[in-house]
């Protein structure tokens, strides 16, 4: 049976990216954000997860205006990294998982979440700036991932109870599929900021310290936060956030928090990372 | 009836909603074009030319050529899709967010790595810190 055998978060900033990929991660700027990924790269190395269900969203890149598709599942064999228009990132193809991802497909849309199925995509930086994060600068990917694209960008998002119901039954189809798997999921975004307008810059380290908190011990109550909220204290990209819950929702009540880092910023950015275990 | 829209009292922020995308529709929609090179080199060769090719309104045509961003915001343009403007000028996300906020890069630099803008007075409109 497939297991599901952790949760992690992080942001997805594209600065984070280019940042590795031009070499500078040491320079004083980077050096504190990517020591808080330390840890985490060695644990993934010991874990070696078979597929990770990586929830992220599109940055007006695979998706424009012309479809906007609340929730999409990637049930593809590879991704191709797209180009955002500095070229593609000079990071591997991402590969599918395909049987799992229609298994969830199916599961999931049976319990009243209209998912939309996507098999040809090309990923951006929401996607591959965890995998580089996590697993620095391989050859090869040495996971399979299932991409799942959240819209947070035209108004409104999912509400953060929706994610996090949905996040729950992710984890029902996970735990029905039998090949012996072991997976994690992954929910990217946030933390506070805001990119636009007079007010961009805004961070709330107190709301996103909360927020980490509550995501360990009481995310019932991250649930019952409203959009406005979130843009009010949190920054209007700040309801990337919601991203969160979808991971949060399909593990266990209780959880082990493995480890946890905080970084202000990245660019426009607070950057959150946290690694939850199931007990 | 109208619905209910309680984020408009959020200050210095347009929420990119119903209203916001289909003002912007055809403006955001230029802007993915210019994620190709071949693209930006025409759009650049003559801006005015490749703007008239959309039907968007002359104040959004406008806000492009003077690169007016929290103009474009009021008329339905999106972070993420003017954002290809910002690599069409190659600046970076950064500086265009410092534009937007009024700052030089320098001074908003300095201030994200102080820890950010404050949340404390920037929640309601007209409130005080
Ligand atoms: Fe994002």
């Amino acid at each position: 049976m497939a297991r599901l055998s952790a949760g992690v978060s992080m942001s997805h900033v594209p600065a984070i990216g280019a940042a590795v990929d031009l070499g500078k991660t040491d320079e004083p700027y980077w050096r504190p954000l990517f020591e808080g990924f330390e840890f985490s790269r060695a644990w993934i190395a010991g874990e070696k997860p078979d597929v990770i269900f990586l929830v992220y969203n599109d940055h007006a890149v695979t998706f424009g205006l012309e479809t906007i598709p609340t929730f999409a599942i990637g049930c593809g064999e590879r991704f191709e990294i797209a180009d955002e228009g500095w070229g593609p990132r000079p990071v591997p193809t991402v590969i599918g998982a395909p049987d799992l991802a229609w298994h969830v497909r199916q599961s999931v849309i049976q319990e009243d979440f209209d998912l939309t199925t996507l098999n040809e995509m090309k990923v951006d930086h929401g996607l591959t700036v965890p995998l580089t994060l996590m697993y620095g600068q391989p050859a090869e990917w040495p996971c399979r991932v299932i991409p799942f694209a959240v819209n947070v960008i035209v108004y409104p998002p999912p509400s953060g109870r929706r994610c996090f119901e949905l996040g729950k039954a992710i984890r029902r189809a996970i735990d029905s599929f039998d090949e012996d798997l072991n997976v994690q999921i992954w929910g990217t975004g946030g933390m506070s900021h805001q990119l636009q307008g007079p007010r961009a810059g805004l961070i709330n380290q107190e709301f996103d310290r909360n927020f980490l908190d509550a995501l360990v011990d009481d995310p019932e109550s991250l649930a019952a936060i409203p959009h406005v909220d979130y843009m009010r204290d949190a920054g209007s990209e700040g309801i990337e956030l919601v991203m969160w819950l979808i991971m949060r929702g399909a593990l266990n009540k209780k959880v082990k928090e493995l480890h946890r880092h905080y970084h202000v910023p990245a660019s426009n950015t607070a950057v959150g990372h946290i690694i939850l275990q199931n007990d | 009836m109208a619905l209910d829209k309680p984020y408009k009292d959020i200050p210095g922020t347009t929420i990119f909603d119903s209203d916001q995308a289909r003002l912007g529709y055809h403006v955001n929609q230029f802007c993915m074009t210019l994620m190709k090179p071949e693209n930006r080199e025409r759009f650049l060769e003559n801006e005015r030319a490749y703007l008239d090719e959309w039907p968007m309104s002359e104040a959004q045509k406008r806000a492009v050529l003077d690169r007016d961003y929290n103009a474009l915001l009021k008329l339905g343009a999106n972070v993420y899709y003017f954002g290809k403007l910002f690599f069409t000028d190659k600046i970076s996300f950064e500086k265009g967010a410092s534009l937007m906020a009024g700052m030089s890069q320098d001074d908003y630099r300095e201030m994200m790595v102080s820890g950010g803008r404050s949340p404390d007075g920037n929640r309601f409109i007209g409130e005080k810190s």
